[in-house]
Order: C-alpha cells, then structure tokens, then sequence
C-alpha cells in the first residue's frame, strides 16, 4: 500500500480515520458520544486488529478507540515526529587503541521512538558516543555497518561478508574488532568466525544485548564496554563472545567462539561455555583470564581467512520412532553433509540404519553429536554404536552440534573427498573438540540443594 | 486557617491512589501476590541507565544522577519472585481476575472504559522497579465521585505493576526487597479539586471507602498508599510520595502550602536584595587545608578517610538560610536534603553554613574560611565534606538549589516524613517517561466482560449505610460493615435468611475482631463457611453465643462442621443446670463467699458456652442467688 498517510490501518479503522480526514500524528479531539479523548493518532501495527484508532493521550498514556464509536473527530494540528539520535563527534585520542565496531543488526545499542515504539538502532560511532560515552575513555571507535538482519537471518552470505570484513580490517591494523550481533543465533556465527577467520592477531569480540538499550536496566551497555575493552585491551587473540556473567551488572565472560551456547531464551546471563570454563572474565576495570593456553595478541597482520562453506549441510535432531524417511528425503535433495544429534552417547534407533547406509552409498558424510550437549560422543559402548560406524557415522568427539553443523558446511565447502572432510572435521582449530573434558567443565547447579542455595545466598546471581 | 486563608493562597490539591488489588497472583507473572518476608534467597545488583529523552539528549538530572550512581541491591525471594520480576523473562499476558476488578472500580466512578488498552512502560530511575520501567496501563478515564454538594472528578485510573520495598538507601547503595514487586495495583488520579487540607483526606476516605465496598482490594498496612498534589498561587504542583494514611494528609499538605508560599516570599526577598536568576552568584573552594585541623567532629572524621572540603560562596545571600519553609524547618533543609539525595551524602549533618547559630567550626575557623574565599559580610558561605566526587556534585547541587531560590518553587516529588513536613526525593521526571511496551499487544475489553462486570456491580457503599439505618444496625458497625467484604453476605443473611440485622452485623463486623484478639486469623474462614453457619443458626441448630465458637472451630479446623458443635439448650433446662452445679460449688470450699454469684456463673458457663446466650444464663444465677437468700 505505502500510504503512509494512514499507517498500519485497516478495514473500520482505516475507513474511521478518511472520513474524518485524520491522518496519523494529527492533534485531535476523537468523541464517542460517551467519552471525549485528547491526543495524538498513531499509527497502527500491522498485526493489530481493524477495529481501533491509537490515541496517545497527553498523559503519555496510549489507547485504542473503537472505530464504530466515533462520532467526530476534530483535528487541532499535526505533530509528525522524526527521531534521530544525537550524534556527537567520537573523541579521537592518538594514545588509545583503534577498535572497529562492525554491525550485522540485532541492537546491541539503540533508542526508542517513544511515539511509535519502534526501535532506532544507533551505531555512528557518534550516535554510540551519544548513548554509552564511557567508550571513549577506552578507544578511538570507528564502525562498519555490514548488514542490518534479525539474528536469525543470518546465513552463509552474511557469515562469509563479515569474515572478509575482519580480514580487511586486520590489514589495515585495527587493535581489536568488536562484532555486534543479535544473540540467537551469535553461537553459530562464533563457529564460523573461528573457523574462517584463522591465525588473528587481534582479539574479535562478538557482542549483543538480551535487554534493548531504551530500558534503563539493559545490559547494552555494559556489554558494550565489555567488549570494546576486551578489544582494545585484551591479548586474547580469538574469536569470542562476550555477554554477562552473572544477571547482575557485574561482569562479562569471554567465551571461546566454539564451545559457547545460547542456554536460556530471555536471561541477561543466557551464554555458557559448554565442557570448558571461559577463557576469561571482563569487568569495567580488568580482564581476568581463566586459562592460559588462549592465543596471544601479535603485532603481524598474518590472518588467514578461509570462506569455503557448503550450504547443503543439515542438523537432525533425533527424536525416538525418528522414521527413515526424514533422512531419505535429506538424501533426495541433494545434501551433502549430515549432522545428527544423537540420544545419550550418540544414538539413534534401527529403522534409520537402511538410511544411513543409502547416505553413505551416496557419499554423503554423517557425523554424530550429541543432544545432551555436555558430554562426548562414544559409539564403542553399545553394539548399535558399533553397528553405525559400519555405516559410516562419524563420532565429533565433544563438538557441539551447532559447530558441528557449521564446521561441516566449511570443510564440505573446501572439499568433497569425505576423508579429506574427516581430517578437517576431526582436528580441532580452536577448542571445539578437546581431549579432555575437565571436571569444572560441566556445572549446572541445582537449585533447591541446600549447599547450593547456601552459595547463590553469597553470591550475587 | 481558615477556608478564607487557603482560598487567598489559592490552595490546590488532587490525589493519585495507588491500591493494591485482591487477586492471588501478580500482574504480569504467576507469582502468589501478597505474600511479604524479609528473608531471602539471593541478591541481584543492576545499575539504572538514563535512556535518550525525546529531545535526544540526556536530561541533566538523570545524567547527573548516573554519575554519583548507586549500586541497587535487590533481594529475592524465591517464593515471591520468579525471573519476569528480576526482568530476565518477557511478561506474560495481563491477569485477567486484576484487570476485572480495575474496571469494575473504573465503572464505579462512573468512567468510560477504554475499549483497548495499551501497556505502556513508565520510567523509573530510583531502582525501585528492576526494569527501570513500570508497566501500567489506562483502564478508564473521566469519572466523578459525588462529595459534599459537588463532584471530585477522576481522571484516570489505571492498572500497573507495584514496585518493590525500600529497606535502606545510604550512601551509593539502595536495597530493595523484591517481594511486592509486580503485584496488581490501581492508580485513581482526581483532578486538582481539593480546596483545603481537610477536603483532600476526606476525598481521600471516600475513594477509599468506594473500592473497599467490592471487596476486591487489599486492606493493611501498605495496601493502599497516597500521592498528593499540592499547588499555591504562583507555586508549583508538587507531588508528595507514597502518604501511608490518610490521617497525615491534612498536616502534610498544610506544611507543603506552606513551604510553597513561604518560598515565593523568599523569591521577593532575593528580588529586593537584587538577586535573580541572571545575577545569581556563587562560587566553590577547596578549604580541605584550612580546616584540616579542624575539632567539629563531623568533619573531623570525615577527614581521617582522606576527605576533602569545599565551601561554597553564595552572594547576598546573608541570613537566608534561616528562612523558615515549614514548621521548624528552613531553607537550608532543601539544600541539604539535594545534597543528601543527588549527591549521595547522607551522613547528616551533610552540610554547615554561615547563617546557623548552632555550634559547628569555631569562631576563628569561620573567619579564616571566608578570609580565604573572600566571602563579604552580605554573603552565606556552605561548607559540604566527603568524596572528591561526591563533593564535587554536591557544590554544583548546592548552587543549583540556590539559584533556584530566586526562579520560584523547583518542580520535585517530596517524600512524607513523620513530622507532617515532606522533603526533597527527587527531581520530577520529564514528560517523556511514557512509552509504548513492545512485549504485549494491546487488548480489547469486549462488550461481553463489560456487561458481565456491570452486571454485579456492587451497590454505593453510602446506599449500603442508608439501608443499614434503616435497619437499626448499632451506628459503630454502619461504616465498616457498608465497607466490608462480607456487605453482600449481609444482605443475603437479612434478606433470604430473615436473620436479624442486628446480630448480622455483630456476627460479621465485631465477631472477626474478637476472633483476631484470640489470634485467630479470620480471614482464613470462606463466605460458604459463614453462610452455612448462620443458616444453621436460623435453623436453630446453635444457639446465637454459638456462633462465634463455631466460627472459632470452622477457621480451627478448617472445616464447619455442625456434628462436632454441641446442640443448643433450651433456656428451660438452664435452671436445673444451675441447679446441679450449685451442687458441686457447694462440695468445694469457697473462700469469699460473697463471690458466690460469680464463680457458679462462670462454671455454669463452661458448661454451657456456645449453647447458649450468656446473658440470659448470667439473669439466670442472679435469680437463683438471689432466691437463696
Ligand atoms: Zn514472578
């Protein structure tokens, strides 16, 4: 439609709002008969109702008025807002680090219109400075917006852009590189970055918020700084990701970018590092690392960067009475790789053996993880693990099965001889198969233990 | 004073009540409501950011408030408070018994509902809210209440979420409990209509009394809580937070009217001393050296943690510290209390000036400071002391407060303090605290629920007293019983069950009162129980003194069960009671005989309670006593 005149409304509302001539943001006096409202019209969602005219009152307060209740609607004036964040002139200090801030979407900061409710990214390195200032006491801060997509939109293409993007930016010296990015999907992008972005000499940082940065408790900034110190500051040479800790605003921990998963679908602290510990904590004052064996910071500019992936590659959740065909119709259409998160130590029931065997006359690679997501794959235990290797299901070790999926779209992407695949597959660039799971490595406390409860008591959550 | 006086001043008053609804669960979670405990499981530490104002900048108070920013502590509960409260899980959709009893509220004060309601998120800076924002939402607008020979009008009530407990806010660190936090509750905001202290607490009562008659709201401490707007001629409306009862409302607002008035006039005399705005001045020292040896013991110590000291000049200001603003308050008080709250010192004293008689640096100490600062005999000199930061903050603060002398009355809440005086909380919030909640869809009221609502709307709780009168109900009971949850059961116990309005009444209103003394908790007993019960009475199945002892047991034992009561007596059969205990009174030896009468009533008594009245049982011994003799 494009008729902005009216936005977002429809059917009685739309037809309400012409016979009056009221476009949106006019200053109106809307009368029922039985009530008289003063305020603004807004627009209407899209998925709202065709039923109601929004009104902000002058209180600030927004209602929705029934369409076949107006009797009149006088028209005082029009108030279109335009929202712009303020931009303000990043300080350039030349004692600082130089950091790049590059943007795949998600709002990691970003301001409301307080009309409308739509949310206006900020992301000029004025804009930021405009909303977290605290960064230039840090940096000199220059950004890139690369692409502007919800989390879940990111794919292939956008994993690929942004890798070469780094490896620009690694010749051109930058002291560290932060990645914005929404934080459903930021695991996976993790993955590709580790993989394709090979050898950095800098640290890259990826960063999002779980709470938008309009609220006055959000965890955008925080983070933010977080991840620009870790940047500028750190010498983590790798691809992190850096979100809180704790739900308090204490401090961030640095995540491996192949070991790290979303665990809770709306928590501040909803990162973990899966069978390891973090590489590090972050706070505003210091980065404290947790292990030593993390790549270091170095002065060259010797980046590999590696952009193979297949596309063709899925991820099959196993599921008991899983019949044959959801495999057999992976096969007919065309994939090439195959990765299956198993039951316990990695399985799957027997129907799905002519299957696996079809794939595997196909030439297609199988590899097998776990949805347990703690633990290793072990297929030598029980007889049907066994009886899958014939099959040529190949066991991942601890890889999680996200990376799994990911780092086989890229070995698939350089070759298609399925040994040269293995090799790939099975020699873990940065932690994503370890030899040995240490015992801190799996810690999910459980609430109501009376030790337990004694800890959180102590500890701020 | 007087009406007259309060008209001359142009006093101006309107209310905005906050009342916590009756439901079992929160507004926008599935945590029980209503369940408070001190004790808790876990803290949880956030720092409130001020977000973009609509003019794209900082406002400067916010800002400044982030920087002397407090760490808010708050405690959690596990019982009461899940992960929407911490604000790490998106709301779940409004509580619908909640919104019910907000419109049924909002058609009591005769207003139109609002066919879709919108959440919307209202900022909160002070931590009191873990999201930074309260959600809430306006339910009905443009209602009246009928008061004296005119109408109070309401102009909006909405639905929102309660925030948490303070339990201490000193220095850079503010605990909150969590547990009240999100709990439903309903904001009435009338206009300015009140003309006198006395009409807004009685305002008040009446708004009170039309939302206890559904029987839907919370009652007790902290249930229901005041904010009060206050404005005189050329004053400003100031908000007066969170007043607990209505009874401090007269004095509070008499005292806020007062300062209001009291600092205008301090605005002419700023004026005749040619301060204004524009030619306000002052200017900040550091005299940490000069009073590094100081005796004054809040200083003193302060220094020994390697504190520093400014002193700030104010010109022409002689004298004007002491001017008084409330009862046995001045103007200093409004310095020092930014000082405390902007500046997070709140050791107090937290400043000294010049103009005070009471002791603090010596004599020679004053002299060598204003010597330093070149302070001239017309001006008053503040001395603030603590952190660098903090001090820094408080100077420009102390400036700030000044000069705002010689504006007018500073638009600010005020906090209500126990002697009827308010002070400082903090700076108003801007206009653009309001924004639309993104999380939930608006929701349509559908003619269906409106209609089901209306349909049992409670009578006013005025006509519920006039019947009452009508009745004869004892003049005590009248009101709280007109109020109180059980009016309805009343009702039927007089009109379906023909039961005598008078011990209805008594049963309902002052029988829970007697069970409380006995630490019996009544409210634990459900209206079927209570019906059940007086059907039993008019069935003759217990006697009326019987009823009490089986509410006693119903609440006891958790059920009512007429098998466990002993039958009822008939007041024939009392006598030979009387008889046979006189009996074996006479087989014990009685010490004072003249007590006679009252012991064998009271074992006559124990024998018979519940069964049946005790008055007729005490005329009873009377006469068998006296027949004795
Ligand atoms: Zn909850």
């Amino acid at each position: 439609m494009g008729d902005e005149s009216y936005k977002g409304y429809k059917g009685k509302a739309l037809d309400a709002l012409k016979n009056f001539d009221a476009l949106v943001w006019s200053d109106v006096v809307v009368d029922t008969g039985k009530a008289k409202y003063k305020g603004i019209i807004l627009p209407r969602s899209e998925t709202a109702d065709q039923f109601h005219v929004v009104l902000k009152l002058r209180s600030g307060y927004n209602i929705g008025v029934l369409a076949d209740s107006i009797k009149d609607i006088q028209i005082n004036g029009r108030k279109e807002a335009h929202y712009k964040i303020p931009e303000k002139a990043f300080p350039y200090d030349p004692v600082k680090p130089n950091v790049k801030l590059l943007g795949t979407g998600g709002t990691i900061a970003s301001r409301l219109d307080y009309r409308t409710g739509a949310v206006i990214p900020a992301f000029t390195p004025g804009e930021l400075y405009g909303s977290v200032p605290e960064l230039a006491d840090i940096c000199n801060l220059e950004t890139e917006k690369l692409y502007g997509v919800f989390s879940e939109n990111m794919a292939p293409e956008q994993w690929i852009g942004t890798a070469i993007a780094i490896g620009k930016e690694i010749e051109k010296g930058v002291q560290g590189i932060v990645v914005g990015h929404g934080t459903d999907t930021m695991h996976h992008t993790a993955a590709a970055l580790s993989f394709m972005v090979q050898n950095s000499p800098v640290p890259i940082v990826m960063v999002g918020s779980q709470r938008s940065s309009d609220r006055p408790s959000s965890d955008a900034a925080l983070n933010l700084m977080h991840s620009v110190k870790t940047a500028a500051e750190s010498d983590i040479a790798e691809v992190l990701v850096c979100m809180f800790g704790p739900t308090s605003d204490e401090y961030g921990l640095l995540h491996r970018g192949t070991r790290v998963r979303k665990m809770h679908s709306s928590y501040r602290s909803t990162f973990r590092t899966i069978g390891e510990i973090p590489v590090a904590m972050v706070s505003r004052d210091k980065i404290t690392p947790l292990r030593t064996d993390y790549k270091q910071r170095r002065s060259d500019k010797m980046v590999k960067i590696n952009t193979a992936f297949e596309e063709k590659v899925s991820i099959v959740y196993y599921y008991p009475n899983m019949k044959p065909d959801i495999i057999d119709s992976l096969i007919d259409n065309g994939y090439k790789g195959i990765v299956i998160a198993g039951t316990g130590l990695g399985h799957v029931n027997k129907p799905l053996y002519p299957a696996l065997k079809r794939a595997q006359e196909k030439n297609i690679a199988v590899y097998m993880t776990v949805q347990t997501l703690w633990g290793y794959v072990q297929m030598y235990v029980y007889d049907t693990g066994r009886d899958m290797m014939e099959l040529g299901v190949i066991p991942t070790a601890n890889m999680l099965p996200e990376v799994a999926y990911i780092k086989l779209g890229w070995a698939l992407g350089q070759t298609n001889d399925l040994e040269l695949v293995k090799k790939i597959m099975l020699t873990p660039i940065n932690g994503e198969i370890t030899e040995r799971e240490p015992s801190n490595g799996y810690l999910i406390y459980q609430g109501g233990i009376p030790e337990v409860e004694e800890f959180i008591s102590k500890h701020r959550k | 004073m007087t009406d007259e006086d309060y008209k001359t001043v142009g006093f101006k008053s309107g209310l905005e009540i906050h009342q916590q609804l009756l439901t079992e669960k929160k507004l926008f979670c599935r945590c029980p409501a209503g369940k408070y405990n001190h004790r808790f499981d876990a803290e949880i530490l956030r720092h409130m950011r001020p977000t973009l104002s609509e003019l794209g900048e900082y406002d400067g108070t916010a800002l400044m408030e982030f920087k002397t920013k407090k760490d808010i502590i708050y405690h959690i509960n596990r019982e009461t408070v899940c992960t929407y409260e911490m604000d790490d899980t998106p709301p779940f959709e409004i509580n619908d018994q909640a919104l019910d009893i907000a419109l049924e509220i909002g058609m009591l004060y005769r207003c139109s509902i609002i066919d879709e309601i919108h959440i919307a998120r209202k900022q909160y800076l002070d931590g009191s809210i873990p999201t930074g924002f309260q959600r809430t939402s306006i339910t009905s607008v443009d209602g009246i209440v009928p008061y004296k020979d005119r109408e109070i009008e309401i102009i909006q009530l909405s639905i929102e979420e309660d925030s948490c407990r303070e339990v201490s806010d000193y220095g850079h660190k503010r605990v909150y409990i969590a547990d009240r936090l999100g709990m439903p509750l309903i904001e009435t905001v009338t206009a300015p209509d009140m003309k006198n202290p006395n009409e807004v607490a009685e305002v008040g009562k009446i708004l009170s009394n039309i939302v206890k008659s559904t029987g839907k709201v919370r009652t007790g401490a902290g249930a229901a809580r005041e904010d009060v707007n206050v404005s005189v001629t050329g004053g400003t409306r100031i908000e007066i937070k969170g007043v607990p009862s209505l009874k401090r409302i007269p004095l509070l607002t008499y005292n806020e009217a007062m300062r209001q008035w009291n600092l205008l006039r301090l605005r002419e005399e700023l004026k005749k001393r040619n301060i204004t705005s524009d030619t306000f001045e002052s200017h900040t020292f550091d005299i940490t050296r000069i009073l590094r040896k100081t005796k004054y013991q809040p200083i003193a110590n302060s220094l020994q943690e390697e504190k520093i000291i400014n002193a700030v000049i104010l010109r022409g200001f002689k004298g004007l510290l002491n001017w008084q603003t409330q009862t046995e308050t001045y103007f200093s008080k409004e310095i020092s209390d930014r000082v405390r709250v902007i500046a997070c010192l709140s050791n107090l004293p937290n400043i000294i000036h010049s103009d005070s008689t009471s002791e603090t640096i010596s004599i020679a100490e004053w002299q060598k400071v204003k010597k330093a600062i070149s302070a001239k005999d017309e001006d008053t000199v503040v001395i603030v002391w603590g952190s660098e930061m903090d001090v820094h903050t408080a100077t420009k603060e102390i400036a700030i407060r000044a000069k705002e002398a010689a504006i007018g009355v500073p638009s600010e809440t005020r906090q209500a303090l126990k002697d009827g005086t308010t002070g400082f909380e903090r700076i108003l919030p801007g206009p653009d605290r309001m924004y639309p909640d993104t999380d939930l869809p608006p929701k349509r009221i559908t003619t269906d629920r409106i209609e089901r609502i209306k349909a049992n709307l409670p009578e006013y709780y005025w006509e519920r007293e006039k019947w009452y009168k009508e009745l004869k109900v004892p003049a005590d009971l009248i009101e709280p019983l007109a109020i109180s949850k059980l009016a309805g059961l009343f009702k039927h116990a007089v009109t379906e069950l023909g039961i005598d309005a008078k011990l209805a009444a008594k049963v309902l209103i002052q029988y829970p009162k007697r069970l409380r003394k006995m630490k019996v908790e009544f409210d634990s007993i459900d209206e079927e129980v209570m019906l059940a019960l007086l059907r039993a009475y008019k069935q003759c199945l217990i006697s009326k003194e019987g009823i009490l002892y089986a509410m006693h047991d119903a609440i006891k034992y958790g059920v009512f069960d007429l098998d466990n009561l002993p039958p009822p007596i008939d007041e024939k059969d009392i006598p030979h009671v009387i008889q046979y205990t006189y009996a074996e009174l006479n087989r014990k030896s009685l010490h004072k005989k003249e007590n006679i009468g009252k012991v064998l009533c009271g074992m006559v008594m124990n024998k018979v309670r519940g069964r049946v009245d005790g008055t007729f049982v005490s005329k009873a011994v009377s006469k068998f006593i006296k027949e004795l003799k």
